[in-house]
């Protein structure tokens, strides 16, 4: 029984970080090769608060805070770029997040910090707790969506020079996106600290930003329920198979060159399809 | 909205004044002035590659011009950002039609219209209804012709409507200033007529417009006022009947004694006739 809440908890961690992500890549279209680092921000932040004492639901909040604001910074240095020179420069982010990670030793350096402890709650206490926080923000997703931020969020990724042309202050509402995005992403980041108790450098990096960004792509870039379920499966096939576990980046990156090739809009558009193929063959009959 | 800007203010709407814009070396707009009185319907004209488009560029920011001011109701807006502007009272509707393909006609149309809602991304964040907006894009698709359309999707419309929509959706916005690229390109004459028609009686309802347009068939019809381009700079200015008889501009923009614009265009077409 232990496993299995072990396993729900950690897919609880993936569903809340590939929805943070599909805030920033799914909602508002601004792709982001990085986003591992804000999950190691939060995560390094807790860890640290943790082993000074705070108590974890503090340290949640300030590893929001913490993420959020470097991930303002981020998006500031990136609004002059589009689409390609985005991912460059998101990546190149990541790569430099792990870079002073590695070289600092009061960040554990590359042994990572052990013992993490704090939360005072049982394995299936703390599972309820990540389900909780990733129901909540599924919520919040969903809500945004439907606000007129989202509506905005959705031009925005369609076509910004026309949502320019319409007075929407579209640099602002880029930086909003990565503001959400990377305070939830340092959000999971706490929860994942606490949950594994050892954080070190190789679980921010590059292939986590891969890994994070096919879940969003195969669920469906933008829809919450694909990529819920995407993360949900996707995060627990290594558990279930080994060698996707040893062979991460090349499954990873094969799935999301598969289906941005094949499938763009990713389950969520397959399915969609498969019902409107559905609805149009009944009301041919 | 304009009627009130009007009694509030009574100097021009807006002017461009002295503006030159450049393209690496090309001199696309040479020292080009002119004012936009409140309540006109200004025609910018000329040829092609005259500089029309880019003289809108310039008025509403999307190019930046290299010397000169180009002020609205008195305000410089040199330096400002495309949304701004947009947001100290202009609209433009562009000459190519890019409507968002997800949403239907009447929600592109809803979306402009919320801009009071989204002009903060919190305010954004916070405001769920759309009933009002909604309610403003029915009857501002009501006024451009395309009601029945509301509900279907931008992506299968053909342009007589889309150019509609783009006018509705510059409209959604509450300008003073209206500025229309080449609204009725690629409508047939009927169709140009009757959005040309619509364009007047927007213009009549207190709306400024400046309207670039090759219809000289409609825009003698409906502008109050015009300016003539011609290689980037301005050759005539004022009613469209003493214009239009102007030896210069006759010369510049129709070709010599040529007097109907689509024989005209024939004419150029083939080139060596």
């Amino acid at each position: 029984m232990n496993y299995e809440i072990s396993l729900m908890t950690t897919m609880a961690i993936s569903v809340l970080f590939a929805l943070s992500l599909n805030l920033i890549t799914g909602f508002c279209g601004q792709i982001s090769l990085g986003h591992a680092a804000f999950l190691g921000i939060g995560a390094y932040l807790a860890a640290m608060l943790a082993k000074a004492g705070v108590p974890f639901l503090l340290t949640l909040p300030l590893a929001m805070l913490l993420a959020g604001a470097v991930g303002t910074v981020v998006g500031l240095t990136s609004l002059r770029v589009r689409a390609d020179f985005l991912a460059i420069t998101t990546m190149g982010v990541g790569f430099l997040f792990v870079g002073i990670i590695r070289q600092r030793e009061w960040l554990g350096g590359e042994l990572g910090i052990a013992g993490i402890t704090g939360s005072n709650m049982s394995k299936l206490g703390y599972m309820l707790f990540t389900v909780l926080c990733a129901i909540l923000v599924m919520a919040l997703c969903i809500y945004l969506r439907r606000s007129w931020m989202g509506r905005v969020f959705n031009g925005i990724a369609e076509d910004e020079d026309t949502m320019r042309v319409l007075g929407i202050n579209v640099p602002r509402y880029k930086l909003a996106a990565f503001a959400i995005g990377t305070a939830l992403a340092g959000l999971t980041g706490a929860l994942y600290a606490y949950h594994f108790q050892y954080i070190g450098p190789d679980s921010f990096g590059f292939v986590e930003s891969i890994t994070v960004l096919s879940m969003v792509v195969v669920g469906g870039i933008g829809s919450v329920a694909g990529v819920t379920v995407a993360a949900a499966l996707l995060s627990a096939l290594p558990a279930w198979f080994q060698f996707i576990g040893d062979y991460k980046l090349l499954v990873y990156g094969s799935l999301l060159f598969l289906m941005i090739r094949f499938v763009p809009d990713g389950m969520a558009g397959l399915v969609r399809r498969h019902l409107g193929k559905r609805r149009a063959e009944e009301r041919g009959k | 909205m304009s009627a009130m800007a009007s009694s509030l203010s009574t100097g021009p709407l807006l002017e461009v004044d002295r503006v030159t814009v450049r393209f690496g070396g090309v001199l696309a707009i040479d020292d080009v002035s002119f004012t936009v009185l409140r309540g006109d319907l200004l025609g910018l004209i000329g040829p092609n590659g005259a500089g029309k488009t880019t003289m809108l560029r310039a008025i509403t920011g999307v190019v930046q011009q290299e010397r000169g001011s180009v002020r609205l109701s008195g305000r410089p807006l040199d330096g400002m950002s495309i949304e701004r502007r947009i947001r100290l009272g202009m609209a433009l509707s562009q000459q190519l039609v890019k409507p968002f393909r997800d949403i239907s006609v009447a929600d592109n149309v809803a979306l402009a219209a919320a801009y009071r809602k989204t002009l903060s991304p919190l305010r954004a964040l916070l405001s769920l209804s759309q009933s009002a907006e909604r309610r403003v894009a029915g009857e501002l698709l009501e006024r451009v012709g395309i009601a029945r359309h509301a509900e279907d999707n931008p992506a299968v419309m053909p342009l007589g409507v889309l150019k509609r929509l783009e006018v509705a959706r510059a409209l959604a916005l509450q300008p003073q200033l209206l500025l229309l690229d080449e609204p009725l390109a690629g409508l047939n004459s009927q169709e140009a007529e009757s959005l040309a028609t619509t364009i007047s009686d927007i213009n009549a309802q207190g709306v400024t417009i400046v309207l670039i347009e090759h219809n000289l068939r409609e825009v003698l019809r409906i502008c109050k006022n015009l300016v003539v381009l011609d290689n980037g700079r301005k050759i005539a200015e004022g009613d469209p009947k003493t214009v239009m008889h102007l030896e210069t501009v006759r010369a510049a923009y129709l070709g010599s004694g040529a007097g109907d614009e689509r024989r005209n265009r024939q004419h150029r077409g083939s080139d060596d006739a």
